[in-house]
C-alpha cells in the first residue's frame, strides 16, 4: 500500500490545478458558509425625512424634557439611514433602487406626543410612514420586519416612560403631592391623607348625627381605593410587558453562532476534499487501465479501498487541520482541545474517503465520479444544516434518517463536540465508524464490476 | 503450440477451459499449450472469446472449469490499453509496478527494462507526453518485470501506426528469442500470418484449429488464397 500511496502522492503533486482547485474550492466555499451563517445581514439602507422642525423635538412627561431623537436612534440601530430633505426625494431614491425603503417622520409627530402626554384628552397619535418597493419579496418582507422590529423597541420605550409617570400620577393620588399641568402647579391631598381627614371629622361627630351614614360610605371607598391603588405600579409593569419569557435550554449545544460556524466550514471543507479526491483517484485506477493489472494478484481490491481512504483522509486532514490553525488567529479556539481535533477530524475524513470511494466505484470514470461526489455532498450538507421545527415534524424525521446515513452530520457534531466542547464525541466517533465501513463494504462490492 | 495439452515442456498450457457468463457460454473446453520461445496469435471473429481466454490464462478472471498451468505471478500480463499511469515518468512507472512486483532490485530491474525498450534517454518523461507506440513499449515492459516465462499481450498493436506497429513486433520477436513464450489475440490476421508461430482460431468460445499459419491454408485447401481469404472460408466452413 505504501507505494500506491507514494505513486498517488506523486501524480497530485504533478496535477497543481487540480490540487489548488481540490483545496481552495472547498475553502472558499466553507468559509462563504461560515461568514453567511455567522454575520446577520448587512443593515438595509433606509432614506430618513424627518420634517420634524430643528428645536421641535422635546416633549415633556410627567415634568421631565425628552428629547424625541432619542426614541428615534432606535430605528436607527438595524438600519443604516440616508437622510434625505423631503418626502419626494425619498420616494424617487425608493424608485430608483438606492435605498431599500423610506421612513417619513411627519412634521407634526412631536407636537402630537406632547398632548397625547399632556392629560389634554388628546388621544390623536403620532403615525410614521414607511414606504418600500414591494417587486422584490425578499427585501420587502426583511424592510418591513426590520422596521416594524425597530418601531417596536421605540414604542416601547416610551410606553416604559408613560407607565412610569401614570405610576407617579397614581401615587400622587394615593398618597398627595404636587404637579404641573399646562404651566400650573397643583397640590394634591391624596386618598390616604383624605381617609385619615374623614376619619377624624367623624370621631368629632355624636354617634345619632344623620351625616355619619354618608361619611361611613366615602370612608370605606377611600380605604378600598387605597387597597387596590396599591397594587397599580403592578399592574401598570404588566400592561406594558403583559407576557414575559423564560427561556429553558432541553437539548443540544450551547456553542455560540460564529464557533458553530467554524465546524461547519471545517467539516465542508473536510467533505469535499475526502469524497473528491477518494472518488476521484479510485476512478482515475480504471481510466489508466491500470485496475486491472493492480489486482491480477499485486494488489487486493480490499487494499485498494483501504489505500483511497487513507490518501484523501490524509490530504483532508492536513486542509482542515490548517483551516482551523488559520481560523483560531481570528476566532478564539479553545487550544487545550486541539488533542480532540485529530480523532474527530480523523474519523469524519475516513467516512467521507470511504463513502468517496463506493462513489468511485460506482461511477467508475473521474469526471462522472467526480460530479456525483459534487452532487451529493452539498444536498447532504444542506440537509443535515436544517432545524428542527422548520419543516414539518414527518419531514424532519425524514431529514435526520437521511442525515443519518451519510457522514456530513455525523462529522459535524464531532468536530462540534472537538472544537467547541459540544459533547457527543464519543456517539459521532461511534457512528463516522460506522458509516466507514458500511460505506467500505459498498465499495468493495462495487469494485467487483470495476475493471 | 499444440491442441494438446500440456506437454511436460510447454511454458504454459490450458486444459477444458470453459467461462460461463449467465447462461452465455464464452468458451467451450479450450485446450493447448505453447513452449517456451513459441509466438502464438488468438484469431477469431468479434465476440470469438479470445479476450476472455486471455485474462483466464493472465489470471484476471478465474476459469467457470478447466485448468491453467501457471499462476498470475508467473505470467506477464499486457493489456490492449496501456496501463500505466500518465502523470508519472517511464522510471517511476516501471519502479511502481518493480516495487508491487516483489522484484528483488527494483532499480536494476527499470534500468534492464529502459535498456530493452530504447527508452533510457526518455526514463524522466512523463508517461502522457510519448507517443501511442513508445507507451506501448512501457506497457510491454512492465509486463516482462517480473521476468516471466509467458508474455500475454491482448491486441498489443491496435492502436499503433504501421512504423510503430513494426518496432512492436520486432521487440517481441526479440523477447521470444531469448525464450519467452508469447501468446497474444489480434484481429490483424496479417500480423498473424507474418509474426506467430501459431495461430489459434477461436469462433463462438470454441477453438476451432491450432497450428502454424501455413496449416490453416493447408485446411481450406485451394494454395491460390492469401491467409486472411483462407481465414474467412475456413470460419464459412465452419458455419461462423
Amino acid at each position: 500500500m505504501r507505494w500506491l500511496l507514494v505513486k498517488d502522492l506523486q501524480i497530485l503533486r504533478r496535477s497543481p490545478l487540480l490540487v489548488v482547485l481540490l483545496v481552495a474550492y472547498p475553502v472558499i466555499i466553507s468559509v462563504l458558509i461560515g461568514l453567511a451563517l455567522s454575520k446577520g445581514p448587512d443593515k438595509p439602507t433606509i432614506a430618513f425625512v424627518n420634517e420634524v422642525p430643528a428645536g421641535e423635538t422635546e416633549f415633556t412627561i410627567g415634568g421631565e424634557v425628552r428629547d424625541a431623537s432619542t426614541y428615534a436612534s432606535e430605528l436607527f440601530k438595524s438600519v443604516e439611514p440616508v437622510r434625505v430633505r423631503t418626502r419626494a426625494e425619498a420616494v424617487k431614491k425608493v424608485k430608483d433602487g438606492e435605498v431599500l425603503g423610506a421612513l417619513i417622520i411627519p412634521r407634526d409627530a412631536t407636537e402630537k406626543l406632547r398632548s397625547a402626554l399632556s392629560l389634554s384628552g388628546a388621544v390623536e397619535l403620532p403615525t410614521l410612514e414607511v414606504i418600500y418597493n414591494q417587486e422584490d419579496p425578499i427585501k420587502a418582507e426583511f424592510v418591513e420586519s426590520t422596521i416594524k422590529a425597530r418601531l417596536a423597541d421605540a414604542n416601547k420605550a416610551l410606553s416604559d416612560e408613560l407607565t412610569k409617570v401614570s405610576g407617579q400620577y397614581l401615587d400622587i393620588l394615593l398618597r398627595g403631592g404636587s404637579f404641573r399641568i399646562l404651566g400650573r402647579g397643583f397640590d394634591v391631598l391624596g386618598l390616604q391623607r383624605t381617609k385619615q381627614v374623614l376619619e377624624g371629622v367623624r370621631a368629632d361627630l355624636p354617634a345619632d348625627d344623620p351625616s355619619r351614614p354618608a361619611l361611613d360610605e366615602v370612608i370605606r371607598f377611600a380605604g378600598l381605593a387605597i387597597d387596590n391603588l396599591d397594587l397599580s405600579d403592578e399592574i401598570l409593569g404588566a400592561i406594558g410587558e403583559p407576557v414575559k419569557v423564560k427561556r429553558t435550554v432541553l437539548d443540544g449545544a450551547s456553542t455560540p453562532l460564529d464557533r458553530f460556524a467554524i465546524a461547519v466550514a471545517v467539516t465542508i471543507s473536510l467533505m469535499f476534499v475526502t469524497v473528491l479526491l477518494a472518488a476521484g483517484m479510485l476512478a482515475l485506477e480504471r481510466e489508466e487501465h491500470a485496475f486491472g493489472r493492480l489486482v491480477r494478484g499485486l494488489v487486493s481490491r480490499t487494499t485498494l479501498v483501504v489505500e483511497k481512504i487513507v490518501l484523501s483522509a490524509l490530504c483532508a486532514l492536513v486542509v482542515t487541520l490548517l483551516m482551523l490553525g488559520g481560523l483560531s488567529l481570528f476566532v478564539a479556539l479553545d487550544a487545550g482541545r486541539a488533542p480532540l481535533w485529530l480523532p474527530a477530524l480523523g474519523a469524519g475524513a475516513v467516512a467521507f474517503g470511504a463513502m468517496g470511494v463506493a462513489l468511485g466505484a460506482l461511477a467508475r470514470e473521474v469526471r462522472a465520479a467526480s460530479l456525483l461526489a459534487f452532487l451529493m455532498s452539498l444536498p447532504i450538507a444542506f440537509l443535515a444544516l436544517v432545524p428542527s421545527g422548520s419543516v414539518s415534524a414527518g419531514l424532519f424525521d425524514v431529514i435526520r434518517v437521511v442525515s443519518a446515513v451519510f457522514p456530513f452530520k455525523a462529522s459535524l457534531d464531532a468536530v462540534d463536540a472537538a472544537v467547541n466542547d459540544a459533547g457527543g464525541l464519543g456517539v459521532a466517533l461511534a457512528h463516522l465508524a460506522a458509516l466507514a465501513a458500511a460505506y467500505a463494504a459498498v465499495a468493495r462490492l462495487a469494485l467487483r464490476r470495476f475493471a | 503450440m499444440t491442441a494438446a495439452p500440456s506437454a511436460p515442456s510447454a511454458a504454459i498450457a490450458a486444459t477444458g477451459v470453459v467461462k460461463t457468463f449467465g447462461d452465455r457460454r464464452a468458451l467451450r473446453g479450450v485446450s493447448f499449450s505453447a513452449a517456451p520461445g513459441e509466438v502464438a496469435a488468438i484469431i477469431g471473429p468479434n465476440g470469438a472469446g479470445k479476450t476472455t481466454l486471455l485474462s483466464i490464462l493472465g489470471g484476471l478472471q478465474p476459469p467457470t472449469a478447466g485448468t491453467v498451468s501457471r499462476s498470475a505471478s508467473e505470467v506477464g500480463w499486457v493489456p490492449q490499453q496501456p496501463a500505466v499511469y500518465r502523470k508519472l515518468s517511464v522510471a517511476e512507472n516501471l519502479r511502481l509496478f518493480a516495487r508491487l512486483e516483489g522484484v528483488e532490485d527494483p532499480d536494476a530491474a527499470v534500468a534492464r527494462m529502459l535498456a530493452q525498450t530504447g527508452l533510457e534517454d526518455r526514463a524522466g518523461e512523463e508517461l502522457g507526453r510519448l507517443s501511442g507506440g513508445n507507451q506501448q513499449r512501457v506497457n510491454i515492459a512492465i509486463g516482462l518485470l517480473g521476468d516471466p516465462p509467458v508474455l500475454l499481450l491482448d491486441e498489443p498493436s491496435s492502436s499503433l501506426d504501421p512504423r510503430q506497429r513494426e518496432r512492436l513486433w520486432e521487440f517481441i520477436r526479440g523477447l521470444a528469442t531469448g525464450g519467452t513464450a508469447v501468446v497474444f489475440s489480434t484481429h490483424n490476421v496479417q500480423e498473424a500470418e507474418r509474426f506467430a508461430d501459431t495461430v489459434l482460431v477461436l469462433a463462438d468460445g470454441e477453438l476451432l484449429f491450432s497450428g502454424s499459419p501455413r496449416g490453416l491454408e493447408a485446411e481450406v485447401g485451394d494454395g491460390d488464397r492469401d491467409f486472411e481469404a483462407a481465414f474467412v472460408e475456413f470460419l464459412r466452413e465452419r458455419g461462423h
